[in-house]
């Protein structure tokens, strides 16, 4: 599809929109509807936009999969780190209401960062399993042609 | 109907494509009964991500589904008493939104009248999901990332049958 100008021009236009949509889905999730599984789904649809247009080598040499994987697993960690550190300073596992002085700027702030944990997990992880799809469907093409010259 | 078009098409390009139209009507039934956050979920999810998803996979397998003639009457049974238990079931729900259902009476009060006194925020999904019920959100990201690590351990390994396959051709 790297041909098609049309596609090109409107994707390059949409992709720091959907972007821009996911982050807002994800920070401002306490006021409005939304939140981290959300605004994660929405940011890798714009990864993926990006991956359909310019391809799959285009789109991992924006995040590789390794930092994918790696990512994937700090979003739960640092869910579980809030959670922890709650334990920590006193309270019960991801009681929040001890994290800072005000109980309720300490629910917000860990509302927030538990929310970020999410959206990391859930964008990275759509991320993956859609390069792991595309990945395998280019190893068939590849047996298939080398079957072919065989 | 457009569930019936999903189960009937043969196509399974256009099941993808009904199914992904389907939960957008679903979504917006969700906008209709006021849950912004289920319907933006059930749009982003449901019609975007899945629909990407299942169209990836059927690049890997074939557009076109087996025809089954052969009618299973056990399962058509199992089918229908369960349906039928579940309409049953139907009959003793209390009314849709009345003050009296359960729903309204036993957690859901201290949420709406407290979420503003202990968190300052308007959104009381973000409270419950995030905060009231923060470890069921920690068990749903666990079995995100273990989704994600399923898929991985399938999909790495090289398409092994194909390989033999193209082996044999050469021998």
């Amino acid at each position: 599809m790297r041909s098609n100008g049309i596609l090109r021009i409107v994707a390059r236009f949409l992709i720091p929109l959907i972007m821009l949509f996911a982050l807002y889905v994800q920070f401002h999730g306490e006021y409005s509807p939304g939140g981290g599984f959300q605004a994660g789904v929405i940011f890798a649809s714009a990864w993926i936009l990006f991956v359909l247009i310019y391809g799959l080598e285009a789109g991992l040499a924006v995040i590789p999969e390794r930092t994918m994987f790696v990512l994937s697993a700090c979003g739960a960690l640092l869910y579980a780190f809030i959670g922890l550190l709650g334990v920590a300073l006193g309270g019960r596992f991801l009681d929040f209401s001890v994290l800072l002085d005000d109980p309720q700027s300490a629910q917000q702030a860990g509302i927030i960062l538990v929310e970020l944990g999410v959206g990391i997990t859930v964008a990275t992880v759509v991320m993956l399993i859609f390069t792991m799809f595309v990945k395998r469907r280019a190893e068939l093409d590849r047996d298939d042609h080398r079957e072919g010259l065989d | 109907m457009v569930a019936v078009a999903v189960v009937a098409s043969r196509d399974l390009f256009s099941a993808a494509m009904l199914f992904a139209i389907y939960s957008l009507l679903s979504a917006a039934l969700f906008v209709v009964l006021d849950a912004g956050d289920v319907a933006l979920t059930e749009a982003a999810v449901g019609a975007g991500i899945s629909t990407i998803l299942v169209l990836a996979v059927l690049a890997l397998a074939k557009r076109y589904e087996h025809p089954v003639k052969a009618l299973n009457l056990p399962a058509l049974a199992v089918v229908t008493v369960t349906g039928a238990c579940l309409f049953w079931a139907v009959s003793d729900l209390p009314d849709f939104g009345a003050a009296d259902n359960p729903v309204q009476t036993h957690v859901a009060p201290y949420y709406v009248n407290e979420t503003y006194n202990d968190m300052g925020i308007p959104n009381m999904v973000a409270a419950v999901l995030a905060s009231y019920r923060s470890i069921d959100t920690f068990g749903e990201v666990i079995v995100i990332f273990t989704a994600g690590l399923g898929v991985f351990a399938l999909l790495s390994v090289p398409p092994k049958r194909r390989r033999r396959r193209s082996r044999e051709d050469d021998q």
